[in-house]
């Protein structure tokens, strides 16, 4: 360091332009070199949404011909599909079940993650087999994972076995909305419980070892230490979440099936209208549902402060 | 794609040559430096290519889907290579059937091309394949539902009604093909839904399987008395919010004398056949004909209950009987249940249809090939075995007559019955948005959220909405 700092004062010193013009030449090669993934980006991810955005002001109408039977549509730019979509009851209920999932899942899964990941974190026999016991869930695609509950809450099925009464889960109402929660949350905790495992295997022994001389109790290591040294770690894990949360598809799809009001999230809604071939609603919808996450997350980063963008330990004093 | 089918034209000798001239076609147009003598090549290439662009049905463009009539199958004159594309093969048959195409037909292969299992994704694959105008699908396996919207739209051809044997298959089969009184498909199978019910047990009380819903509710009364029917749940049938409870609640509204949506083309359900219809089943709900549980229920739930012998009555397909009547212990109803007619409200009732249908892509290559081998998979002797080995319900009247088909399938003539008075779904060209609507209110009434007045109320408007292009 010492050695090599004093090279760039002498010679900024001795010729200024030839400075700022090398730090153009940076600049534009970063740039060149940046470019293909710039490019790359633009394409996958900034032309769709572009082009979903533009389709979602289309507006079209179509008629039959009475002769012929065929179809007639045109279109025209306006902003039609969204007061349809405000204005139409259906708004409300799948943003309601968005967000209740939301909640109700993510709730559980911290509350169980984090159980998870202080029972990984002991050392006791047996532990990798727990650890890897655990991630199953996780590890099975949510489709399959929803067909499997689907088996579970089949009116024949295990769950109403075991629970000696006949409850109909997958008929509309509450206990489709409950059953939806359960087999979320049997997926995705293990999920929260990796990432609290990681944050906590960071948490230096020392910490617990003054605490035990000290004489904390258990309980008030835990709020006192393992938790705030774990919150960066939590944050990230519940603000992913909640992000998957919110455009839940597959799980209630699957287990429940689609048009079952008690658990239509925002992104049924918008595949429902694409199958029936009214792409400028759906994607109209799907910018709704684009929005409410975007708001949820920010909202979310600003309460909690979770460090996404690696600013690392410091934005946390 | 196109280069490769087309290129299949041509004398196999002469095939090299054509790759290589033009790829050097396409690198001089960019500019590069020609090599020496690539003119005389390039020439032959621009030749050649002229000639592939006249053999193929709409040019080298191939995508101009405006002019509709330079495409139809019966005047196309082109022949090579074709796709099939149907939803996954359950029965594991449908290559040995174009095996024997293939054979025959060395220079105009079929390759299956297997699509997802459930009809709703197949049609976004069709749909998908439509809009981006490719001719990877040739002839469509389509469930007759979606016949109407893909015709409506343009993405599949009017087919040669005269050159098909129409007249010798089931009326109301065919028209599940029809679209604007033109024939856009062929019947490849068919089904019907049957009344499964348990042979000794009405043996028992003495009576025959009944024909109206009045009948069924009074058997299931003496069966309960029974020491060995007691508990027994009475009917099921589809009754879960999908495609079977349209087809459920199609067939209540038909059997009651109503139709859901009429000749004209217009929603029908606030007559009073149609209250009658519906209020048979949300009144079983109610009163304990139908189990509640049968509210959860498609075809496979439903099969459960009935071969676990707790159901005495069981609106279902054919595919049942085989399933139910196995050796093997799954089942334990087998030999002891009988097949008849749908039961309606003054006499024998009405059945949806199913089945599937072939249909010829718009943006297909090789439509005279597609049409050949539309005719030929499609023919009696083809349904037969396909009724021999995947018990498929054929489309040929005579096939229900045969004594040896017969004895292999006992329930045959009952089902023929079925399919004689059975009426198709409604011919909507939204039928995403009919269906929705159906399913919408029926399972209101049905869950008693709705009375029936009410929910056929909601149902008729919404349904009108739909059926009415927007």
């Amino acid at each position: 360091m010492s050695v090599t700092t004093p090279a760039p004062v002498r010679k900024s010193a001795a010729s200024r332009p030839a400075r700022s013009s090398r730090r153009a030449g940076t600049a534009g090669l970063a740039a060149a070199l940046l470019s293909p993934t710039l490019l790359v980006l633009v394409l996958v991810i900034g032309y769709p949404v572009v082009a979903a955005l533009r389709l979602s002001f289309q507006v079209s109408s179509e008629s039959i011909d009475p002769d012929t039977g065929f179809k007639v549509s045109a279109s025209s730019f306006g902003a039609d599909n969204y007061t349809s979509v405000f204005s139409d009851d259906r708004l409300l209920r799948p943003w309601w079940n968005t967000t209740s999932f939301a909640l109700a899942s993510v709730t559980l899964e911290v509350l169980i993650g984090v159980a998870m990941a202080l029972v990984m974190h002991r050392a006791f026999r047996g532990r990798a087999l727990v650890r890897a016991a655990v991630l199953v869930p996780w590890a099975i695609p949510t489709a399959i994972s929803g067909m499997l509950w689907k088996w579970i809450f089949n009116s024949q099925g295990v769950a109403n076995e075991i629970l000696g009464a006949q409850v109909l889960w997958s008929s509309d109402g509450f206990q489709a909305w409950l059953s939806v929660v359960i087999a979320d949350t049997w997926k995705t905790a293990p999920f929260i419980g990796l990432l609290v495992l990681a944050g906590l295997q960071i948490i230096p022994g020392e910490l617990y070892e003054a605490a035990r001389v000290d004489g904390a109790s258990p309980w008030r290591v835990f709020w006192r230490i393992t938790l705030p040294l774990v919150r960066p770690a939590l944050a990230v894990a519940v603000l992913f979440r909640l992000l998957d949360v919110l455009r839940m598809f597959d799980l209630p799809y699957v287990l429940v099936g689609p048009r079952k009001h008690s658990v239509e999230t925002l992104s049924m809604i918008a595949f429902e209208e694409m199958t029936n071939l009214r792409f400028g609603t759906a994607a109209a919808y799907a910018t709704v549902l684009f929005l409410y996450v975007a708001v949820v997350a920010l909202a979310f980063v600003k309460l909690f402060g979770a460090d996404l963008i690696g600013r690392g330990t410091r934005s946390e004093t | 794609m196109s280069r490769s089918t087309q290129r299949l034209h041509l004398p196999a000798n002469n095939e090299e040559d054509t790759v290589s001239s033009s790829r050097i076609a396409v690198g001089a147009g960019q500019g590069r430096p020609k090599p020496p003598g690539a003119r005389p090549v390039r020439r032959a290439a621009a030749v050649v290519a002229a000639v592939m662009c006249a053999s193929v049905l709409s040019g080298c463009g191939g995508s101009d889907s405006s002019d509709a009539d330079s495409g139809g199958p019966e005047k196309s004159q082109d022949r090579g290579p074709i796709t099939l594309a149907s939803g996954k093969d359950t029965t594991g048959t449908l290559q040995g059937q174009l095996d024997r195409w293939n054979k025959q037909h060395p220079d105009q292969k079929v390759t299956l091309v297997e699509l997802p299992e459930s009809a709703d994704q197949q049609r976004q694959q069709f749909i998908q394949n439509a809009q981006t105008k490719s001719g990877t699908y040739s002839v469509l396996n389509l469930d007759p539902i979606w016949v109407a919207e893909f015709a409506a739209n343009q993405w599949i051809d009017e087919l040669p009604a005269k050159e098909f044997p129409l007249d010798r298959m089931i009326p109301a089969v065919v028209k599940t093909g029809e679209y604007f009184g033109k024939q856009y498909a062929v019947p490849f199978n068919t089904n019907a839904g049957l009344l499964f019910y348990r042979k000794d047990l009405l043996g028992k009380i003495g009576t025959q399987p009944p024909t109206t819903w009045d009948e069924l509710k009074q058997a299931c009364v003496k069966v309960r008395k029974l020491p060995e029917g007691k508990g027994i749940d009475c009917y099921a049938g589809q009754f879960d919010k999908y495609e079977g409870l349209t087809v459920n609640f199609s067939e209540a509204v038909a059997s009651a004398g109503g139709s859901v949506v009429d000749d004209k083309g217009k929603a029908t359900v606030d007559t009073e056949a149609a209250k009658q219809g519906l209020r048979f089943l949300a009144d079983g709900f109610k009163d304990g004909t139908v189990p509640q549980q049968a509210s959860t229920y498609k075809e496979e739930d439903g099969r459960r209950a009935f071969q676990a012998g707790k159901l005495l009555f069981h609106r279902q397909w054919p595919y049942q009987w085989s399933l139910a009547n196995a050796k093997d212990g799954s089942s334990e109803v087998a030999g002891k249940f009988g097949v008849a007619a749908l039961p309606g409200l003054d006499g024998p009732g009405k059945s949806s249809l199913g089945g599937l249908d072939l249909a010829i892509s718009k943006f297909a290559k090789n439509k005279a090939t597609a049409l050949d081998f539309i005719k030929f998979f499609s023919n009696e002797a083809n349904a037969r075995t396909n009724l021999k080995v995947t018990s498929a319900a054929p489309p040929y009247t005579g096939l229900y007559d045969d004594p040896a088909l017969r004895k292999q399938f006992p329930y045959l003539a009952t089902l023929k019955e079925s399919l004689d008075t059975a009426t198709p779904r409604p011919v909507v060209v939204h039928y995403g948005d009919a269906t929705a609507a159906i399913q919408e209110s029926a399972a209101a009434a049905l869950s008693g959220s709705k009375s029936v007045d009410e929910a056929l109320a909601d149902m008729q408007k919404n349904l009108s909405a739909a059926v009415a292009a927007k």
